[in-house]
């Protein structure tokens, strides 16, 4: 693949690698556009933005409005900042992601390596709830959380992000193990490794590029999550909900400074995640596709 | 009985049965080749042995110890498989000391088997580097030196040979050779190659469709086929299986072959018994090495035969020179000297060696037995 990408490299002239360059750069400023006009604004007094111009740099830089959003912002009805459910979502997102990926690697193990009579048809049911809107499950869910004693509690969120979380982790790790040799596991096997040591051993430490899509993709999606966080979160409310919280508050001033502070600092984290892992990230999506 | 039994085992996946009544006995130090085209059950029947299968109906006892349900790891055998199956993740020496660990061997144990197996197999340079970083043949002996450090009862060898190039699947065929003459284990070796099970093995069980079509010595094998698979599957270029008819003239069984012009030609047969057959069809065996130039001919057999007939094809392969004419209305090869003058197109007069003929009932083709 990577010889033909080479050839026709070599092929195109000055003129159509100038036009090609030129293009994606555009498209590169359109794309970082929000961005900018974010930053930008999240760095200057309020003044200057309700003064005229948003797309201008600060003309006086500070940092107050980050500080404003991260400790002593009005949220509901307390003036506690984002601070409390950064710490939520942290509390949250954590046990959710790495329980749920472990599950979906300990599926994916059975689902190839350990098959029973109707694996299949478990799989598929498994892979439903990749298709099942958040909506629907709302009152259920509700329900079982009540009868479970987790309403409104951080562990009531982690349960519910691991359990819609497993169909997706399921899945990585079933596709990537399904190219997993066979003959490895039946050697461990007459080795005399068992069912935990020959995941533990064998399968786990070549599970690396899955695991990051998987972490990458969980941490994302349960992250992002605002229905389930406002929905069960109760006292202890997620990041999103509180931002939404911040922005929508129909009192006051409306400071968008402040605003775009807390905006970022809710996407901080996923930013984070996808700059350390994310070149692992298109490599473990093409790994099994391509012999390597 | 034996050192590993394998009694009336069959193999069903519902209601198809896939391996229908195996019996073999297999020697302590034997090497035992199981052979067949695809398909045939051989692989299954190794992992039965192996415990990666189940066994449908009948005993498998290894060391006079029915292992049915034993698990493979409690069974002390060893398996080397077609892919190697190496532990990427582990280095070498880990890989091969991967079951001493399991089985709770201590570590000075486990590194004095390793030193010594990786000095037998000359890999002890390459203990620390991962399988990723090892040739084809350097990964089929540490494969090999995994099994080896376990020390085990019966060694499983899973077409061990057929990811390896044309040169070094000789080499290793050799080195295989003289490891077992050294060791004296017992082995039991699937392969489709019947080069390497007629090298190889001590005996070979011929597969085919799920039975065991011959088991016997390469030489019974190959000398004497049970029936028309075994003889065309064993052997390269395979034997001559040509119809022909049985006419006994002055008390000598004949059979008689049509030619190129479609001309009735006697061949006189050693095996007397024949003579009950007189007239009737047959299907006549002739090894393509039987059949050569009259100087080639073998001056050990009292029963050398003439034959004129048209040259075909002529294919010089270096060693020898193949000639395709027509028998029976078939193809029928001949494995003349190299430097024999042959030009296709004209007549030739062969010389066979009738000692070595076999014949099959073409009803059930099954050989007459002598």
């Amino acid at each position: 693949m990577s010889a033909a990408t080479q050839e026709t490299a070599v092929r195109t002239g000055a003129v159509t690698r100038v036009f090609i360059y030129g293009l994606l750069i555009v498209f590169a400023l359109f794309y970082l556009m929000p961005l900018f006009v974010m930053l930008a604004n999240s760095l200057k007094p309020l003044s200057e933005i309700t003064g005229g111009n948003m797309m201008a740099l600060p003309q006086a830089w500070t940092i107050e409005p980050w500080q404003k959003a991260w400790s002593s912002a009005q949220i509901g009805v307390e003036p506690t900042g984002l601070r409390p459910y950064f710490l939520n979502s942290i509390l949250m997102v954590v046990p959710a992601v790495a329980i749920s990926t472990i599950f979906g690697a300990l599926n994916g193990y059975v689902l190839t390596k350990w098959r029973f009579r109707g694996d299949s048809i478990l799989f598929g049911l498994l892979l439903f709830s990749c298709f099942i809107p958040f909506q629907i499950v709302l009152i259920p869910m509700a329900m079982i959380l009540g009868k479970l004693g987790l309403a409104g509690s951080v562990p009531g969120l982690v349960m519910v992000h691991v359990v819609y979380g497993i169909g997706f982790t399921t899945l990585y790790y079933r596709n990537y193990y399904a190219a997993f040799p066979t003959e490895l596991v039946r050697a461990a096997m007459i080795d005399g490794a068992g069912f935990f040591r020959i995941f533990w051993r064998i399968m786990l430490p070549v599970s690396g590029p899955i695991t990051v899509v998987s972490v990458i993709w969980q941490f994302t999606n349960i992250w992002n999550d605002f229905l389930f966080g406002v929905s069960f979160g109760g006292q202890s409310q997620p990041m999103t909900a509180a931002l939404n919280n911040l922005v929508q508050s129909s009192t006051g001033v409306k400071e968008y400074n402040v605003h775009f502070a807390g905006a970022i600092l809710a996407a901080l984290p996923t930013l984070l995640v996808y700059i350390v892992a994310g070149r692992y990230f298109v490599r473990g999506l093409m790994a099994g596709s391509v012999k390597g | 009985m034996g050192f590993l039994d394998i009694q009336n085992v069959t193999k069903s996946y519902g209601n198809v049965e896939v391996l229908h009544r195996v019996d073999i006995s297999v020697d302590e130090g034997e090497f035992l080749v199981l052979v067949g085209p695809s398909g045939c059950g051989k692989s299954t029947l190794l992992n039965m042995i192996a415990g990666l299968e189940g066994i449908s109906s009948g005993d498998i006892a290894i060391k006079g110890r029915v292992v049915n349900g034993v698990h493979p790891s409690k069974r002390n055998i060893a398996m080397v498989f077609q892919s190697y199956a190496l532990y990427p993740n582990m280095s070498v020496g880990q890989n091969m000391t991967f079951g001493l660990e399991m089985h709770g061997v201590p570590k000075p144990e486990r590194d004095k088997a390793l030193a010594e197996v990786a000095k037998l197999l000359q890999i002890d340079h390459l203990l620390d580097r991962k399988p990723g970083q090892l040739s084809g043949g350097q990964r089929q002996r540490v494969a090999m030196g995994r099994a080896l450090v376990r020390d085990p009862d019966v060694f499983l060898f899973d077409e061990p040979l057929s990811n390896l190039d044309a040169k070094l699947r000789v080499d290793m065929r050799t080195e295989i050779k003289k490891l077992h003459e050294k060791l004296q284990t017992t082995i039991v070796y699937v392969t489709h190659d019947q080069i390497e099970a007629m090298t190889l093995s001590t005996r070979i069980a011929v597969m085919n469709k799920g039975f065991v079509q011959q088991l016997g010595t390469p030489k019974q094998i190959y000398d004497t086929p049970a029936n028309v698979f075994v003889a065309t599957f064993m052997g390269s270029p395979a034997m001559n299986v040509v119809p022909a008819r049985v006419r006994v003239v002055d008390g000598v069984p004949h059979a008689a072959v049509t030619d190129h012009d479609g001309q009735e030609q006697l061949l006189a047969f050693s095996q007397a018994n024949l003579a009950q057959w007189d007239g009737r069809e047959i299907l006549l065996g002739i090894r393509p090495e039987t059949i050569t130039d009259p100087d080639g001919a073998d001056r050990k057999s009292r029963n050398v035969v003439a034959l004129r007939n048209m040259i075909g094809v002529t294919e010089p392969a270096g060693s020898d020179t193949f000639v395709t004419m027509t028998l029976g209305g078939r193809d029928a090869v001949a494995r003349m000297r190299a430097d024999v003058t042959v030009r296709a197109g004209t007549r030739f007069d062969f010389a066979v060696n009738m000692e070595k003929a076999v014949a099959f009932d073409p009803k059930t083709e099954e050989r007459i037995e002598p």
